[in-house]
């Protein structure tokens, strides 16, 4: 056996792990936001039926008849189910209307001619049809707009959804600010403890590194509910600050947008401080002492060979913390307020919820393209290191 | 109270870190202009003085002044002396200019003459082509005349090394202690020179401070530390030396007669710092041994060849002279005499010194 295919056989488990757990998943979630199939898979006659209306005037008998051949036929509850679904998100109304006409339709005799509009009056309304029209496509934009609050108009057209429904992107812009909130806090708190870290030595380093890391091994859920007890109104902090008489009335520090920075920047400090603290440490010894040596003020030397030498670090930090904040479900769920939630948890809301995993393949795809490229300039970046060793 | 060629005064100096004292109560002067070498071996204290002599250590007691001026508490970009680094400590994300002209730019220095006097300090040591490349581009050779050209751009009044060729090869070292004499000369330069290698304070320094355990052994030229030993630390130190045990006999003037514990006697020139019956060491350095047949001779010691042993330039015979084992260096056009057989070793009262034992 060759030494390729030995290591190669040595890899297999790795990459039969990623295919399955990572790349399938990943692909399922991309085409099940663009695909639009599944009206098309229950309705297959009417699907042929409706490309040969152009979408003015009244539906033509030929497709009314379609429509009623495919409810007669005897299409699978689960796959039916998904078809009213998707129908219901263009046009409400969908989900009474597919039931009931199905039921009138199936207990009606084989050769009657059935009137649509006489088995339910929406039929003659044209939204109804245009709605289907749309949503036969092998491949849709629709959730992909509607998760950024698009839709397309019945002439095709893309326009905004109405100002009610519109909250995906404001959600998504939160869910941007907060990371950057987060970012910005952890990297003010991990650079000041990365160089104190960096400057210790013996067990005093030991001690800040363990204080960082602890985090790290706690479970998320028992962290959170850790800063739900000290930051409660009549939590040890509050407590603390009104015995000391600081404060009159409690803090409103959980349930808002404080409580879910506070316990996120805990939660991903380690991942700011770690590369810091590498990029610290790795700075030769005698460049601070060669700065002051050569006139630098403090403030100075920090300025011109520290942070500079200690950028890759600081950069890698944020790209990262920034990263995993994007993605943040149940820390914003317990510790924020309903203006707190990030997008992550709408598209809990659609993948749990509402069973609507089109869309909430969608919103992923809107969280996965910035990491992506975050992730793409974080590699470019840590590989091109300022010091060379 | 100064003395007129006092441009650097350590002043009772000393450094203690916790129990162990690194520099005891120093007191040496350095002239203006003057190359010093600090020598030692490690834990002599020679690192630690010139740490609080550049401003990283505070001393526990005394004071140092530098041109009439107290030094001690300023912090270390205040101190304006030009410190070269062992491991040259380089910015590694700057160019050379960069590096070079950081110490300007610290200063304030515009950036139409910062460019100009960088220039200026990359042709002092010939490197001007260089200065758009990083540091991890140069070899280890030229990153040091970079570290030297950045200590020197600022025109300081001191220029401190700490060890600053103990990274290079046997060539390139001595290449650059040419060209750090030659800049130590041209630039009329004060420097102090931390070093752990004999031959390299030898060869490049005005004087030498010896120092050992935090004292100065010995604050001499280079010739007079190895012609002119005072202790036996720095006969033993500096160069190869023979040492006999001894008594002083007699004194008359300068001269000291020593009566060996071998029983032979011989006179020493310089005696003048022992009195009569002190147990001293008589210091002779292997090239001032000279092997004759006359037993009337200068200071003839009775001795067998055990071995004669060939280093190119050189011959070294090893003697046996009663139970102690003597070194002499002969020229290679000498006739050694056979291993095994008898002569004198013999030296003039001028070419040893008597150190305490």
């Amino acid at each position: 056996m060759s030494a390729r295919l030995k290591a190669l056989l040595l890899v297999t488990p790795l990459i039969v792990f990623l295919g399955l757990f990572f790349l399938w998943p990943l692909w399922m979630m991309i085409s099940t936001a663009v695909q639009g199939g599944t009206v098309r898979l229950a309705f297959p006659q009417t699907a042929t039926a409706i490309a040969s209306w152009d979408g003015s005037g009244p539906p033509p008998a030929e497709l009314q008849a379609a429509l009623v051949r495919d409810l007669r036929a005897d299409t699978p509850q689960e796959r039916f189910g998904d078809a009213v679904r998707t129908l219901n998100s263009q046009q409400a109304g969908f989900r009474t209307l597919l039931p009931r006409t199905a039921r009138t339709v199936r207990e009606a005799a084989e050769a009657d001619p059935i009137d649509l509009a006489t088995v339910d009056p929406r039929w003659s309304d044209q939204a109804y049809w245009l709605a289907m029209k749309r949503s036969m496509p092998a491949y849709t934009d629709a959730n992909l707009l509607a998760a950024i609050d698009l839709k397309r108009s019945d002439d095709a057209r893309i326009e905004p959804v109405e100002a009610d429904f519109a909250v995906n992107r404001a959600i998504m812009l939160r869910t941007f600010v907060i990371a950057i909130q987060v970012t910005l806090l952890c990297a003010a708190i991990g650079l000041p403890f990365a160089m104190l870290t960096a400057s210790l030595s013996g067990w005093k380093r030991n001690a800040l590194l363990i204080a960082v890391l602890l985090p790290l091994w706690t479970s998320l859920l028992v962290r959170t509910a850790a800063w739900l007890i000290l930051l409660q109104d009549n939590g040890l902090i509050n407590q603390t600050l009104r015995a000391i008489g600081l404060i009159d009335s409690p803090l409103s520090l959980i349930y808002n947008r404080t409580g879910v920075l506070i316990a996120m920047t805990h939660v991903l400090l380690p991942l700011m401080v770690l590369p810091i603290y590498a990029s610290l440490i790795a700075i030769p010894r005698n460049l601070m002492p060669a700065a002051a040596a050569l006139g630098a003020a403090p403030l100075q030397a920090f300025r011109h060979v520290l942070l500079p030498l200690a950028m890759p670090g600081l950069l890698s930090g944020s790209l990262l913390v920034f990263m995993v904040a994007l993605g943040y479900y149940i820390t914003p769920a317990l510790t924020g307020g309903a203006g707190d939630q990030m997008i992550s948890s709408v598209i809990a809301f659609y993948a749990t919820g509402t069973a609507n995993w089109g869309m909430a393949g969608a919103l992923g795809l809107f969280l996965l393209v910035p990491t992506t490229v975050l992730y793409i300039v974080y590699s470019r970046l840590s590989r091109t290191p300022l010091v060379q060793t | 109270m100064r003395e007129p060629d006092s441009f650097i005064h350590f002043e009772a100096i000393s450094k203690v870190f916790g129990a162990v004292t690194v520099v005891d109560a120093l007191d040496f002067h350095v002239a203006r202009g003057e190359f010093v070498s600090l020598l030692g071996p490690s834990g002599s204290g020679k690192t630690t003085l010139l740490m609080m002599l550049a401003g990283f250590e505070t001393p526990s007691g005394g004071s140092i002044h530098v041109d009439g001026r107290r030094v001690e508490h300023l912090p270390p970009h205040k101190r304006e002396m030009g410190v070269v680094f062992q491991n040259y400590a380089l910015f590694p994300h700057m160019t050379i200019a960069e590096n070079v002209g950081f110490p300007l730019k610290m200063r304030g220095v515009a950036r139409s003459e910062r460019d100009a006097r960088v220039k200026r300090a990359l042709d002092l040591v010939r490197l001007g082509h260089l200065a758009d490349r990083k540091p991890s581009q140069l070899s280890g050779g030229q990153q040091q005349r970079i570290a030297l050209s950045r200590a020197l751009v600022y025109e300081p009044k001191v220029v401190l090394m700490d060890e600053p060729l103990s990274a290079l090869d046997k060539q390139l070292r001595e290449h650059m202690q040419l060209e750090i004499r030659a800049l130590h000369r041209d630039l009329g330069l004060t420097v102090i020179f931390v070093t752990h290698d004999q031959g390299e304070a030898l060869t490049m320094s005005d004087r030498v401070a010896v120092l050992n355990r935090g004292k100065i052994e010995q604050f001499d030229t280079p010739s007079g530390l190895y012609d002119r030993p005072r202790t036996r630390f720095v006969a033993e130190f500096i160069g190869e030396t023979n040492l006999l045990a001894g008594r002083v006999a007699q004194r008359s003037g300068e001269a000291a007669t020593v009566a060996l514990a071998s029983g032979a006697s011989v006179t020493c020139d310089r005696g003048a710092a022992f009195d009569t019956a002190q147990e001293v060491m008589v210091s002779v350095r292997p090239e001032m041994l000279h092997l004759v047949q006359d037993a009337s001779a200068d200071n003839a010691l009775p001795v067998t060849i055990e071995d004669h042993v060939y280093h190119g330039d050189h011959i070294r015979l090893h003697l046996a002279c009663g139970e102690s084992r003597l070194v002499a260096r002969a020229g290679r056009r000498d006739a050694a005499p056979p291993i095994g057989s008898k002569a004198f070793a013999s030296f003039a009262p001028g070419d040893c010194s008597l150190v305490a034992p």
